[in-house]
């Protein structure tokens, strides 16, 4: 039953990350360039979550938590360089 | 008990899957950029949320061993999703809305993302400067 409710879940990230990139590729401002990239990241963590299940492994754990904090400083250094035209003042 | 366990798992598999789908969905259907900001959210917070306890459940009856990782991921991600909203909000603000399309704020003073000396640092350095020298004097 789980291998199966496994599947179904990396469907829906799959999905949800082509959904993702079609916004980043086509959006009608910056900003949801932006937020498309951040939830991008967001949806590669529970893939990499998903991935460690199948994988029976806690080895990914680690992977994810990098993950969490690049997109949460990319996302970031995004936003304030459109309101303030640089990163670092 | 097994069985239990699994039905748990995958019910937290399968509502973390169709919560991700959901808000990604959202972020191509809903019509204006505040409203899209709405709907990952939920991907971010209930999505990875449950299926991080379904990693964390697997990982205490399958393998024995209670791991505490995806309460790290979890509080930091609970932790830096607001933060990220905020930006990309007030982002927007300062791109696609100019001030006389905006409410006015309570009180006194502008909207900051449109007061262009909204940062006080400046002056403040500045004033820290001044009693540093007179300190030295």
């Amino acid at each position: 039953m789980i291998a199966y409710a496994l599947i179904f879940a990396f469907a829906c990230y799959c999905a949800a990350l082509l959904f993702n990139l079609y916004r980043v590729v086509k959006a009608p401002g910056v900003t949801d360039r932006v937020l498309a990239l951040d939830t991008m990241a967001i949806n590669a963590i529970a893939l990499i979550v998903l991935f460690g299940i199948y994988e029976g492994t806690a080895l990914f754990f680690e992977a994810s938590i990098l993950y969490a904090m690049t997109g949460f400083v990319a996302t970031v250094a995004f936003a304030k360089f459109i309101l303030r035209g640089d990163i670092i003042e | 008990m097994e069985l239990i366990w699994d039905i748990v798992i995958s019910a937290f598999l399968v509502i973390g899957g169709i919560f991700g789908f959901v808000g990604s969905l959202g972020l191509v259907k809903l019509p204006d950029p505040m409203t899209r900001l709405h709907a990952p959210t939920k991907a971010a917070t209930v999505g990875v949320g449950s299926v991080l306890i379904a990693s964390m459940i697997w990982f205490a009856v399958k393998q024995d061993h209670l791991s505490l990782h995806e309460l790290i991921v979890t509080v930091f991600i609970f932790l830096t999703a607001p933060v990220t909203a905020h930006f990309i909000s007030k982002a927007n603000i300062f791109r696609d809305w100019p001030a006389d399309k905006l409410p006015r704020p309570a009180g006194e003073g502008e909207w900051a993302v449109h007061q262009s000396d909204a940062d006080t640092s400046k002056e403040e350095l500045a004033g820290e400067q001044e009693t540093e020298a007179t300190q030295q004097d």
